[in-house]
């Protein structure tokens, strides 16, 4: 084995090039950690919205809350159904929702406006979803017109602190809390009592109910049951898989996006990497030689080129990795094209993203510089030495 | 110019070398068009729309509805020419996200008669106009589908439930390609009695006579159900779909941090590449200024050289955008739709090239050109 100190020593003799290399491959890295932590921000956000507890229930063939309706009639079947859970203080928890979009203005831009989520909500609502947390506040009082605001919604538009008023169907709401959860697609909406949102919006029916199950390995027997009774009419979801779910097209989106791009530019970064390896092999012929001479084996040599290249890789990858880390936790916004509201979510660049960047920069240097050092070890040491 | 064979006889001598650098050049220049084309269409298709048509919906959000019987009030008024309206009809075709498209409950004539972007034959538009459940769909998803005029085919109801079975009577191509080749229309009067007579229109499109008035229509129509039940919000059509955009976040920005991000990288790999090149040809530079070429000289080919390699690429890698995307229809999922490499696109690009060509060649040509002879042919082994 040729030691890996000629490879060091050699890379130091031409910093200029070594750099370039090694930054052109850490922003490819970069880059490629960047695009997929957008993704895994989005999945997270959505994956942690639903819990696999709980139930959500929409009308039969409704793909989104949004196009949903269920009636009073409905929803008092469904609370006295026996896969329902009890809450401590002995009622179901279940919780009819209403849910509706509301045009908010955007602040740094008074004529573009986003669509939120108003999300009336019974007051079991805040024990079923168990990630829920006040951070600020108290709860909406019942029978009042006070709203509850995601965590994620501050900052993004106005009016909303405590004590605010805030102005949307027609009606001043007073936001009386913020809540937080866990990162989730909820940290994007505005809660407030159902009963309070439903006459202002469409009338005599929800959107959708969510409840906890009594037993969460019985979520198909539940299914199965409440689907087959046609008094109901409705689909139940396990809540967690339905919002992993609307990962949909922006999912596969930013998918393409990220393998696409990041896969050019690699292969751009594979030529530079090549042409420095071949240079570098080329401007070594006569070290090769001699090394070949003093008893070195072509293996050998062969490898101590690729270990060369995979340093260089390496300390790309590594710094690649380092300029993707400062992304981690910025809040991005888009829209969620099934529910047609916004949400936002934050970038996440979790450990496995990073060993994934740092293996694909490491892959890019084998490759690249797998034909210069076959080239080395083909050498033919007369000829080189001449 | 008379060294031409030089800078040829150059780029020849490592083959693979130059290959390799003309293709990085060309991938960065493809990813750049490509995603300034992202930044560009959505652009372009915020600015659509026609300077008479106003959209007015529901001031409480999209997703409200609108009385149909507004439509007879808004005709009612100064400066309008016609009224049409529209309903978003959810529903699934297939079961995968990717088989999505819009799906329009309209009123067929004056709708049709407001868009004459919407481009199909005579006699198909008169057999879809003559039938209730006929629909009309665009040339992007009938050839998607493989769906034929006189084809029956099935909606899943998803916001309205149900089976809905609709014949296709027509295949339209946009002429405006932000109309968007891949929605289907069908009739708003047998989406109405599906529904039990609900006389619920998601949207109306109001065209005006004169574009000045527009301002003027448009608060006079919200004017007049200001204290209905449904309040409306009305706009020019630009209006509506400026709003759309902004929907998708801020893409723009995301598309110029990895263009500058891919730009910049190959500039390094480019850059390095042509400096490796021009070290190992230190004791020739200084053996042709021996015999008398001049320091200017010297440094004009070393620059030219990579302006060839980065002009290649640029021409391959524009080339390729140009012609790869209309080729296989690339629509970004039906949010792009008429994605398309500008001129000016590739105007930038050529730019980008020649500060690649700069950027990468001026060192090692001035460093070739301010190389002392005697120092550089001690060092020729």
């Amino acid at each position: 084995m040729i030691p890996l100190v000629y490879n060091a020593r050699s890379m130091m003799q031409r910093p200029v090039s070594t750099t370039f290399t090694a930054v052109g491959i850490a922003l490819v890295v970069a880059v490629f950690i960047g695009m997929l932590a957008l993704g895994q921000g989005l999945r997270a956000a959505l994956a942690r919205t639903g819990s696999d507890r709980n139930a959500l229930v929409l009308r039969k063939g409704a793909d989104s809350e949004l196009a949903s309706g269920i009636g009073r009639d409905a929803a008092r079947v469904l609370a006295a159904s026996p896969h329902v859970a009890t809450g401590t203080d002995g009622r179901p928890l279940l919780s009819p929702e209403v849910y509706v979009l509301v045009p908010l203005p955007r602040p740094n831009n008074p004529t573009a406006v986003a669509n939120v989520v108003v999300r009336g909500v019974s007051d079991q609502a805040w024990s079923v979803r168990s990630n829920i947390q006040l951070v600020a506040g108290n709860r909406p009082t019942s029978g009042r017109m006070e709203i509850c605001v995601g965590r994620k919604l501050l900052g993004r538009f106005e009016h909303l602190d405590i004590g605010a008023s805030l102005h949307f169907a027609g009606r001043d709401w007073t936001v009386v809390c913020h809540f937080s959860a866990a990162g989730s697609a909820f940290e994007s909406e505005i809660w407030a009592e159902n009963e309070q949102v439903m006459p202002l919006f469409r009338g005599e029916v929800f959107q959708s109910i969510t409840f906890r199950l009594k037993d969460a390995g019985a979520f198909d027997d539940a299914k199965r049951a409440l689907e087959a009774d046609p008094q109901l009419g409705v689909d139940v979801h396990r809540e967690s898989d339905f919002y992993a779910k609307q990962v949909g097209i922006l999912g596969i989106m930013l998918s393409v996006l990220a393998f696409g791009v990041t896969g050019i530019m690699a292969v751009g970064a594979i030529f530079g990497a090549v042409n420095t390896m071949y240079a570098a092999v080329a401007a070594r012929t006569p070290e090769i030689a001699v090394l070949l001479t003093v008893g070195f084996r072509p293996r050998q040599v062969l490898l101590s080129f690729l270990a060369e290249c995979l340093l260089i890789a390496t300390v790309g990858a590594v710094l690649g990795a380092l300029l993707a880390l400062p992304v981690n936790g910025i809040v991005t916004s888009t829209t969620n094209w099934t529910s047609f509201s916004e949400i936002a979510f934050s970038f996440r660049v979790t450990p496995l993203l990073l060993l994934l960047g740092i293996a694909f920069g490491v892959v890019m240097g084998v490759v690249g510089g797998f034909f210069p050092a076959w080239r080395a070890s083909r050498l033919r040491v007369i000829q080189a030495l001449r | 110019m008379k060294y031409w064979h030089l800078v040829t006889a150059n780029l020849r001598r490592h083959k693979l070398r130059t290959a390799l650098t003309i293709l990085s050049v060309a991938l960065a220049l493809f990813l750049f068009a490509s995603l300034r084309s992202v930044v560009t269409t959505l652009h372009t298709n915020s600015q659509f729309g026609g300077a008479r048509r106003l959209v007015a919906m529901n001031k409480t959000g999209i997703v409200f509805i609108l009385p149909v019987s507004y439509a007879n009030k808004i005709k009612g008024l100064r400066g309008v020419r016609s009224v049409s309206w529209a309903n978003w009809f959810g529903g699934k075709y297939g079961e995968n996200a990717r088989d999505f498209f819009p799906k329009f409950a309209i009123d067929p004539e004056s709708y049709l008669g407001m868009y004459p972007e919407i481009k199909l034959p005579e006699d198909q538009k008169q057999a879809f106009l003559r039938e209730r459940t006929a629909a009309l769909v665009g040339k992007g998803i009938a050839d998607k589908f493989g769906w034929k005029v006189d084809q029956n085919i099935t909606i899943q109801g998803t916001i309205f439930p149900g089976d809905w079975t609709f014949t296709i009577r027509g295949i339209y191509e946009p002429s405006d390609p932000a109309i968007g080749d891949n929605v289907m229309f069908f009739h708003h009067e047998y989406f109405d009695e599906r529904l039990g007579h609900a006389g619920i229109a998601g949207w109306f499109v109001v065209e005006i006579n004169n574009a000045d008035s527009a301002a003027a229509v448009a608060k006079e129509i919200d004017d007049q159900f200001q204290n209905s039940s449904a309040a409306t919000k009305t706009g020019t059509e630009k209006e509506f779909q400026a709003g759309f955009a902004t929907m998708l976040g801020n893409v723009s920005l995301l598309m110029g941090a990895i263009g500058t991000a891919v730009v910049f990288a190959i500039l390094l790999i480019t850059a390095n590449a042509m400096m490796m090149s021009a070290s190992e040809r230190t004791g020739e530079v200084a053996v042709m200024k021996t015999i008398g070429f001049s320091n200017r000289t010297v440094f004009t080919l070393v620059l030219v050289e990579a302006g060839v390699i980065a002009l290649a690429g640029a021409v391959i890698g524009l080339g390729v955008a140009k012609g790869f995307y209309p080729l296989i229809k690339f629509q970004g999922f039906g949010f792009l739709p008429g994605f398309n490499v500008t001129p000016l696109t590739m105007l930038w690009g050529l730019l980008l090239a020649l500060g690649l060509m700069l950027a990468s060649g001026l060192v090692p040509a001035m460093r070739a050109a301010r190389l002392p002879i005697v120092q550089a042919l001690r060092r020729v082994e």
